[in-house]
């Protein structure tokens, strides 16, 4: 007994030194002063050097996801690069939907933040009631569809890039079959669906899209297992809506094709990348710092595409032949003059019915409800009546 | 060659002190990471220590992300007390997140006024049912069939997130939703009171606390808590006392499943006020750590339930105040849970060094 006390005693003590010494060399460390909030806003009068603009940012997944969040953070990234001094960003990973966002985006509200972005749409609710509680900070919201007098939303058009990608598939597919991995039957998930379906049939009106869901929007293993199957189920060129890079690796292991999604995924699988559709969020976010700093911000929302420079599809690869990649040119072109809109009709769903009348284009109150597949993609939307 | 060698009697004073030792070991090597990382450790250590515990919003805050992970272990510390080992609470948390907000719903949609004395207990009861019914399902077939409860609780929790996807995206999806996954927001009338002004607190909070001494008395101080323990401890000695296993297995889950689809209850008419597919963040599976911290006994996991409440909203705060990354919070929770194991190791063996083994002697 009085030897296992000894021996706990001595292991108390070596920890404690431990503590003490890590404790000690924190000290002679030139304590970096963990800035209190309050200093931020106790000071109206004109102070000599004008306190940096407090600016965060929420993040439904890793920064290293090579993907959706990825992209958000070079966003803010560049941001920083563009104000240096004048701005002091933050920012919380992972964050996960519901309760916990909720306490977030709070915390960061009462830390002196003036404006904060909650990049993913599950946070909509969360920010909705903080917002109320802080008149003086602005909130944006990405991909929502709920505002308020001082939160606003803003959103991307994926399905610009889903449709120039679909033109490639098109042209690459040898079985006639392309796949699709999900993350949620969400409208906008349907929307690139469709636009890739849309976009492979102006190369090959018989093409079939399948589509596997994976009900999350970041699961490695999930997401190469749905690619695999796509890949059993006869598909030989995939996109997916999920953020990380395994669908891309999983069509290289099997010698099939693929896309980046999110961000230049090219150097992840270089015989199977066809190209990268991506989002740049940097000019609105540079935008809406400025306009915080310029007190010129109001409550609106904003939808940027290839046209705005935000949506782009790049790195096309050399085994995509010359005519294809003059088509997609050609239609980004389009994009670009705002004179090319994908869904143009008709457009028919897979049951035949007519959702766009001939030569209607699409508005943004008809993309903010797409709730079916088009003519071409296989099988029926889970969880739909 | 070392030899783990039985002590003839663990010290009782070190039993208890071993999850305070965990803790105290797991706050060195963190700060040995705050090192590693480039950060002041005592910023680092205030973040994760005392930042969750400075002013009313904080403390609220953690009591409220502490109540279903107590509730949660609560009913798991019978369940493994009486050598059953369910580990689906995360299932029945998220059917009792389901039965509860689905009464909310229907009360919502025919207008349903009460005062909060008879809405707020017709909720909860309705989460403990039905968690409780998924309990049901792991006590049926291990009862019937001897089916591994293990991995038929287990199993059970893919289920559930799969039921509550499919109301969520169909049967329950808010008509005004841009067909988004999330029911529509519950009535005001079905929200659990406030405990706190301005804060997220609810009442749930302290019907957690006064279940903590519920639990503690049921254990140690009840016929049938007596009855589970011994059947945990000895299957054979509770046979001969005549105690029965197929009761005790019902009770165990039974309990659990109660308790899991309480804590799902507060949090869907709590802080959510809606479904949607993320109810819950891992409540169930991080109940398991708690139970096992706080010792199987309803007061360690009060405290335990506290603790990794706090380590959960520090990782948040050491990423806005220090730029830690995320990924520390989990470390933190593993290296808590290892350490307390070896804690425990230690205390009720010792390492002897038993001298060169000839080669092959080393079987185990």
């Amino acid at each position: 007994m009085t030897e296992m006390n000894k021996r706990f005693l001595l292991k108390v003590a070596a920890g404690a030194i431990a503590v003490a010494a890590l404790a000690g060399c924190g000290k002679s460390e030139p304590p970096k002063a963990p800035e209190p909030a309050k200093k931020a806003e106790a000071a109206p009068p004109p102070p000599p050097k004008p306190e940096p603009l407090k600016a965060a940012w929420v993040y439904v997944g890793p920064v290293g996801d090579a993907g959706w969040t990825f992209a958000h953070d070079n966003g803010r990234k560049a941001v920083e690069a563009e104000y240096g001094d004048k701005i002091k960003t933050t920012f919380v990973e992972k964050v996960p939907y519901g309760a916990d966002a909720e306490r977030v985006i709070r915390d960061l509200a009462a830390q002196g933040n003036k404006i904060i972005f909650a990049t993913s749409f599950g946070y909509m609710e969360p920010m909705l009631k903080v917002a109320g509680e802080f008149p003086d900070i602005k909130f944006e919201h990405a991909t929502g569809y709920k505002t308020a007098p001082n939160m606003r939303i803003y959103d991307s058009s994926f399905y610009q890039d889903a449709y120039m990608a679909g033109i490639i598939a098109g042209k690459m597919s040898k079985t006639g079959t392309i796949g699709f991995v999900g993350s949620f039957p969400i409208p906008e998930v349907l929307r690139n669906i469709n636009a890739f379906t849309l976009g492979a049939q102006t190369v090959n009106p018989k093409i079939k899209t399948k589509v596997v869901w994976v009900s999350t929007w970041f699961d490695p293993p999930k997401e190469a297992e749905a690619a695999q199957s796509l890949i059993n189920g006869g598909a030989d060129v995939l996109l997916q809506n999920t953020d990380s890079t395994a669908v891309l690796q999983t069509a290289e292991k099997n010698g099939k094709f693929a896309f980046g999604w999110d961000s230049d995924m090219s150097a992840f699988a270089p015989k199977a990348h066809l190209a990268s559709a991506i989002v740049d969020w940097s000019g609105y976010y540079k935008r809406a710092i400025k306009e915080v700093m310029d007190n010129t911000w109001k409550t609106e929302r904003t939808v940027l595409g290839v046209k705005e420079g935000a949506n782009d599809l790049i790195k096309i690869a050399d085994v995509v032949p010359e005519d294809i990649r003059k088509k997609v040119a050609e239609v980004k072109d389009g994009m670009k003059a705002g004179t090319f809109e994908v869904f143009t009709g008709p457009v028919l769903d897979n049951t035949g019915k007519e959702r766009l009348a001939k030569d209607a284009k699409a508005d943004q109150a008809w993309k903010d409800k797409v709730d079916f597949y088009v003519k071409g993609v296989d099988g029926k939307i889970p969880a739909a009546k | 060659m070392f030899r783990l060698e039985a002590r003839p009697q663990p010290s009782r004073a070190m039993t208890v002190a071993s999850p305070l030792l965990a803790l105290l070991l797991t706050a060195g090597l963190a700060a040995l990471l705050f090192v590693l990382l480039g950060k002041n450790p005592l910023a680092g250590l205030s973040a994760y220590f005392l930042e969750p515990l400075n002013g009313r919003r904080q403390l609220t805050e953690v009591a409220l992300k502490a109540t279903p992970l107590i509730l949660c272990a609560l009913g798991l510390a019978v369940c493994y007390r009486s050598n059953v080992w369910n580990i689906g609470a995360e299932g029945q948390f998220v059917l009792g997140a389901i039965t509860a907000g689905g009464l909310a719903l229907w009360m919502t949609s025919v207008g349903f006024k009460a005062s909060a004395w008879i809405i707020t207990p017709l909720i909860l009861a309705a989460g403990a049912l039905g968690g409780m019914a998924w309990a049901a399902i792991v006590a049926f077939l291990r009862d019937r069939f001897n089916a591994s409860e293990i991995l038929v609780s287990l199993m059970l929790v893919y289920v559930a997130q799969q039921l509550l996807n499919y109301l969520v995206f169909v049967t329950w999806k808010d008509p005004k939703g841009f067909s988004m996954p999330h029911t529509p927001t519950f009535d005001a009338a079905t929200w659990l009171p406030n405990l706190v002004p301005q804060s997220r607190l609810h009442v749930g909070a302290l019907v957690a606390l006064v279940l903590v001494a519920v639990f503690w008395a049921f254990i140690f101080r009840s016929w049938r808590g007596f009855q589970l323990q011994v059947g945990g401890l000895s299957p054979a000695a509770a046979r001969y006392a005549g105690f029965s296993a197929r009761a005790a297995l019902w009770t165990a889950l039974l309990v659990s499943g109660a308790m899991a689809g309480l804590a799902g209850a507060m949090e869907a008419a709590g802080p959510l006020r809606q479904l949607t597919p993320y109810v819950s963040t891992g409540y169930g599976f991080t109940a398991i750590i708690v139970c096992f911290v706080g010792r199987l006994h309803p007061v360690g996991i009060l405290f335990s339930g506290v603790l990794l409440s706090m380590f959960l909203i520090g990782g948040e705060l050491g990423q806005s105040r220090l730029g830690l990354p995320n990924a520390l919070t989990g470390v933190f929770q593993g290296l808590l849970l290892f350490l307390l194991l070896a804690c425990d190791t230690l205390i009720a063996y010792r390492v002897r060094w038993v001298g060169a083994v000839p080669a092959g002697g080393a079987g185990r």
